[in-house]
C-alpha cells in the first residue's frame, strides 16, 4: 500500500528559493566571494534555480560548480547496488571562497559529509554554508542547515521525493509512504 | 548498472553494455587526474598487486597511479626481480601473493592464457594487461575511450590499424572492441605480420597502408617488435618504413579530421615519421591520459559493491 502527500507545491518551492537567495546575500553582505556548488543531482537544478535568483536580486551570476559525491561515500564497499559515478565540474578555485553547499533533502547528513570532504580536497574555502529545500531530520552526523526551504518532519519509514521540472516534469515535493522503505536504505 | 564480472581477461568476453558501463565510468574519472590533489578515497583499504613478467612503462605506471588516485594501497612486483628468478612457478607466485589477501592482482605474462589460469585459482580479481599475443584489454578501452571522447561516438568511424597485426594483443583487442561498438576495421601489414583468416575477425585486409588508411577517421599504428628482425618477419626496418611508415604524405589518403593512435613504445622513423608523432592528428599522449581513467574505472568497478 502506498500513499502520496503533496507536502509542498511549485509555488511554495520558488518561494522557498527566493527566500533562500536573499538569505544568503543577508548573511554572506553580497555576493564577494560567494560561489554555489550543487550535489548531484537534485542539488545542481536547485542551485542553478538559486543562481537566476541571486541574479536576478544582485546583477551578478555568481560561479556555479557540480559536485558528485560517489568517490566520497562511506558506504561504497557495503553497498550492494553500487553507484555510477557522475563528472564533478568545478571550474573554478575554491580557496577563499564562501561556498553555499546546495542539496534538496538533507537526511542523515552523510551526503553533505561526503561533500564537505570533497570541497577541501578541492581547495580551503573560507567557509561552508548548506542550503536545502527539504530538512526531514533524522540526523547519523553532527550537521545542520543554514538555510531551508521547509523542514519537514517525517518518519523513516517514509520517503521524501523533490520532483523538479529538469527531472521528472512538475515541481513539487511528496512525501510517499512505503512499507519496504526500510531506513537503512536512505542515503540522504 | 554493475558490472557482472570477477576479473577483465579481454575484450571478447565483454558485451557491448559492459564496454559502455567502463567507458561511462571512466568518464566521471577523467576529471579526478586534473584536481590540483589527484586523490579520491573511494578505494581505500583496497589491494592491488601488479604482476608484470614483461617490460612495460605505460601499462604498470598507469596501474599504479590508478589505484594510488583511488587511495587503494599498490604493490609492483616485476619477474625480474622477485623469488621467479629462483624458479618459482606462476602459479606457486600467484597463490602466496593470494595469501596476503589483494582484492586484485593485475598481471602481464608472455603466455597466452596466463591471466585466465590465475582467475580460475585465485579469489582476487585479475585484470589482463597483457597476456602474450592475445589480449590486452585495458589498452583497447582506453583507445576506445579516447575515440568516443574525440569523435563523440565509435560506430560508423573507420578504423585502419598497420603493422604487425599477427604479433598485436592490441590489435587483437582493438579489433573485438571495436567490430563490437560498430566502427568498420581495416587492417595493414606485411604478409608475415598478418594472420591467417584474419578476415573473419570482421576487419578488411590490405597489403598496403595507403588502401587501408584510405578515407580513415582513425589510424592506429602498432610498434614494430623490432626485436622479432631477427626471426625473418621483414628483410629490414628500413624497408619495413618504406612501405608501412605512416608519414606526412601518405597521411593526405585519410580524412582531414584523421586523428593518429598508437599504444606505445614508439619508433620514430619506423612505423611512424616523428612529425606525425609529434603533430597536430596525434592523440598519443591523451591515450595515456584516458588510460589512467579506464584503469580507475575497472577497479572501482570490480572491487565495490559486491557485499
Amino acid at each position: 500500500m502506498e500513499q502520496k502527500r503533496v507536502v509542498m507545491d511549485a509555488e511554495g518551492i520558488d518561494r522557498a528559493i527566493s527566500r533562500i537567495a536573499y538569505e544568503i546575500l543577508e548573511r554572506n553582505k553580497g555576493v564577494k566571494d560567494l560561489v554555489l556548488v550543487g550535489i548531484r543531482t537534485g542539488g545542481v537544478f536547485l542551485a542553478e534555480r538559486l543562481q537566476k535568483n541571486i541574479a536576478g536580486i544582485e546583477g551578478v551570476a555568481v560561479p556555479l560548480g557540480v559536485l558528485d559525491i560517489t568517490f566520497y561515500r562511506d558506504d561504497l564497499l557495503s553497498t550492494r547496488k553500487k553507484p555510477r559515478p557522475r563528472k564533478t565540474d568545478i571550474p573554478f578555485s575554491l580557496d577563499d571562497k564562501k561556498v553555499v553547499l546546495v542539496d534538496d533533502v538533507l537526511f542523515t547528513g552523510r551526503t553533505i559529509r561526503a561533500a564537505m570532504d570533497a570541497l577541501i580536497d578541492f581547495g580551503r574555502p573560507r567557509l561552508i554554508q548548506l542550503a536545502v529545500l527539504i530538512d526531514r531530520g533524522h540526523r547519523e552526523l553532527p550537521i545542520r542547515a543554514d538555510f531551508v526551504g521547509k523542514n519537514l518532519p517525517s518518519s523513516l519509514w517514509e520517503a521524501v521525493a523533490v520532483n523538479l521540472l529538469e527531472t521528472s516534469g512538475r515541481n513539487e515535493v511528496v512525501i510517499e509512504d512505503s512499507p519496504q522503505n526500510h531506513p537503512e536504505q536512505g542515503t540522504r | 548498472m554493475k558490472l557482472q564480472k570477477k576479473d577483465i581477461l579481454g575484450i571478447k568476453d565483454l558485451s557491448i553494455e559492459e564496454i559502455n558501463l567502463i567507458l561511462d565510468t571512466a568518464d566521471s574519472f577523467v576529471e579526478v587526474s586534473t584536481r590540483e590533489i589527484k586523490k579520491v578515497p573511494t578505494l581505500r583499504g583496497k589491494t592491488i598487486v601488479n604482476l608484470f613478467y614483461e617490460a612495460s612503462t605505460r601499462t604498470r605506471t598507469s596501474f599504479e597511479i590508478a589505484g594510488k588516485r583511488l587511495s587503494a594501497d599498490t604493490i609492483n612486483i616485476s619477474a625480474s626481480t622477485s623469488s621467479v628468478v629462483k624458479g618459482e612457478t606462476l602459479i606457486d607466485t600467484a597463490r602466496n601473493l593470494e595469501a596476503m589477501n589483494p582484492d586484485v592482482i593485475v598481471i602481464r605474462h608472455s603466455a597466452a592464457g596466463a591471466p585466465h589460469l590465475l582467475a580460475r585459482l585465485l579469489k582476487p580479481s585479475i585484470i589482463n594487461a597483457g597476456d602474450g599475443a592475445h589480449e590486452h584489454p585495458t589498452q583497447a578501452l582506453l583507445d576506445m575511450l579516447t575515440i568516443r571522447a574525440k569523435k563523440g561516438k565509435i560506430a560508423g568511424l573507420k578504423v585502419a590499424i598497420v603493422g604487425d597485426i599477427a604479433h598485436s594483443r592490441v590489435a587483437r583487442s582493438n579489433i573485438y572492441g571495436l567490430t563490437k561498438m560498430g566502427a568498420l576495421v581495416a587492417v595493414a601489414g606485411p604478409a608475415t605480420m598478418l594472420p591467417l583468416h584474419i578476415e573473419k575477425m570482421g576487419v578488411a585486409v590490405f597489403r598496403h597502408i595507403n588502401e587501408a588508411i584510405q578515407d580513415a577517421d582513425i589510424i592506429m599504428m602498432l610498434r614494430v617488435q623490432t626485436e622479432r628482425e631477427k626471426q625473418n618477419i621483414f628483410p629490414s626496418l628500413r624497408e619495413y618504413a618504406a612501405y608501412f611508415s605512416l608519414n606526412t604524405r601518405n597521411i593526405r589518403r585519410a580524412k582531414d579530421d584523421v586523428l593518429v593512435m598508437h599504444p606505445g613504445p614508439i619508433n620514430r622513423g619506423v612505423e611512424i615519421s616523428p612529425d606525425i608523432a609529434d603533430g597536430p592528428y596525434s592523440i598519443i599522449l591523451e591515450q595515456v591520459t584516458n588510460g589512467v581513467a579506464v584503469r580507475m574505472a575497472l577497479l572501482y568497478l570490480l572491487t565495490g559493491g559486491t557485499g
